[in-house]
């Protein structure tokens, strides 16, 4: 039996679907079996972020009403053998699925896959109900922005009430401005949401560059991001990794020691 | 007479207890009550000042039927009306402070509104957000950085306590206030807010007792 996973964050734009292709991706790097399920009706973005646009037959809602198999909704992913996703629909709306159907999919699915990483739509409706409906864990993916913070904070609060045990991942940290003061620190996001950090993730023009190609960040090794993303994996495996330097470029050996000297 | 007595003349330290029936029909409480004033109870009841304190149990009773209570009483000159309560009185009467305090574990998060009759005590944070309405005092051992409303059906005495007051919004009965700037003071004391003359104001929690004072009750006469 697999676990199941959802990705929420209750403010939109904060990288729900940047985060659910990559920790995907990459718990399919680490030779995971996964599969990937677009809650997103209506708005689905997932098979665009992977490159699977052009793959996609039968979506969640035909699934859900019977009129496929949940084999055949299944898109294969280009790079993985075992990477899947199951999309949602475009042309529906959120209310055209119940709960409980998500769930049972859900359920069907995790006897298959070792990892069900479940995208879920902006907001804290119908489609956020759905999409936790077959949940065991959530991430809540934040940016280090009150704004994005506070809705995080909301939904945690929903997703307590539901039993789920969320961890955070705070998105698009700008090292620069956390130098400057100008952003609000890690350690202060995480003191007011309360809830376990899994990881975080720095800004990177690259992130934005690769899901244009319809291709995951975490492919890329030289990407930062790309780094982050596969300590999560890592964190969600069960390993003990430790939360990586955020200083751009900190490589210079000489600066290091410099630093480590106290005088850099 | 009638066979059933519905007075019973209890003394106490204090003075005397007259327990009244609170079946039986007003009209014979007080005809029962004249009687043994003036007949059985004759030379127990005079002398020196006494105390009384009548117990109406669980009898419905109005002002005026009090008021006739007591004046039947005090056509004794020794007889000292102290109280003329009933259970129904006694019980319901929460007056918003230490009554019916509800002690929570938790966080409550944006979006969360807990509400409560009475005093609430949390332990953990209330987040910006989230929001707690008392009838009575509210006291946060932890963060309070949410909105927090005491006193919400009009006690003006209800207090917001907090080991950080950090608030969005405080309500105390009708009276709304934004924390200005200076409120930040960034000591590490407890605060709490209280209304004085109908303005919101904060205070370090260790000057609270200049507030409420707790009367000292005298034992003895």
């Amino acid at each position: 039996m697999g676990d199941a996973i959802v990705v929420t964050s209750g403010k939109g734009g904060v990288g729900k679907t940047t985060t659910s292709a990559n920790v995907g991706t990459a718990l399919a790097l680490l030779g995971k079996k996964v599969c990937m399920v677009d809650t997103d009706i209506g708005l689905r973005n997932l098979d665009v972020v992977m490159g699977l646009e052009n793959r996609i037959v039968y979506d969640l809602v035909d699934v859900a009403e019977g009129r496929c198999r949940l084999q055949q909704a299944l898109v294969k992913d280009k790079r993985f053998e075992e990477l899947y996703m199951l999309p949602a629909a475009q042309t529906k709306d959120k209310h055209d699925v119940t709960p409980e159907q998500v769930r049972d999919i859900v359920l069907e699915l995790k006897k298959d896959f070792d990892y069900v990483i479940i995208d879920c739509p902006a907001g804290i409706e119908q489609g956020f109900r759905n999409a936790v409906a077959g949940a065991d864990r959530a991430i809540v993916v934040t940016t280090p922005e009150n704004a994005a913070v506070r809705d995080a904070d909301r939904v945690i609060g929903l997703l307590e009430q539901t039993n789920i045990s969320a961890k955070l991942i705070i998105n698009r940290i700008r090292p620069n401005m956390l130098k400057t003061g100008d952003m609000l620190e890690i350690d202060e996001v995480c003191q007011v949401l309360a809830v376990d950090l899994l990881g975080i993730v720095p800004d990177d023009e690259k992130v934005i560059k690769s899901a244009n190609a319809g291709e995951p960040t975490v492919m890329d090794p030289s990407s930062r991001a790309a780094i982050a993303y596969r300590n999560i994996a890592r964190r969600i495996l069960g390993d003990m990794v430790p939360l990586m330097p955020l200083d751009e470029k900190s490589g210079s050996a000489f600066k290091r020691i410099r630093k480590f000297l106290g005088i850099g | 007479m009638t066979e059933k007595q519905h007075i019973t003349i209890k003394g106490v330290k204090e003075g005397l207890v007259f327990l009244l029936d609170d079946r039986c029909e007003f009209s014979a409480l007080l005809d029962e009550l004249h009687y043994k004033l003036e007949k059985t109870h004759q030379q127990l009841l005079t002398g020196p000042l006494i105390h009384v304190h009548v117990k109406l149990g669980n009898r419905e009773t109005t002002e005026e039927e009090k008021e006739q209570i007591k004046s039947v009483l005090r056509q004794r000159g020794n007889l000292l009306v102290q109280s003329v309560q009933g259970e129904a009185d006694q019980a319901p009467q929460p007056d918003g402070n230490e009554q019916q305090l509800k002690v929570m574990t938790g966080i409550i998060r944006s979006g969360q509104v807990v509400t409560h009759e009475g005093s609430l005590l949390l332990l953990g944070d209330l987040h910006p957000g989230g929001s707690i309405i008392c009838t009575g005092d509210i006291y946060v051992m932890g963060n309070l950085s949410g909105m927090a409303h005491a006193g919400s059906e009009g006690n003006a005495e209800a207090i917001i306590a907090a080991s950080i007051l950090r608030p969005t919004q405080l309500r105390i009965a009708e009276v709304i206030s934004r924390p200005p700037e200076e409120w930040m003071t960034g000591d590490a004391a407890m605060e709490y807010a209280f209304l004085n003359e109908g303005v919101m104001q904060v205070d370090k929690t260790t000057q609270l007792f200049r507030m409420r004072k707790e009367p000292l009750v005298y034992k003895g006469v």
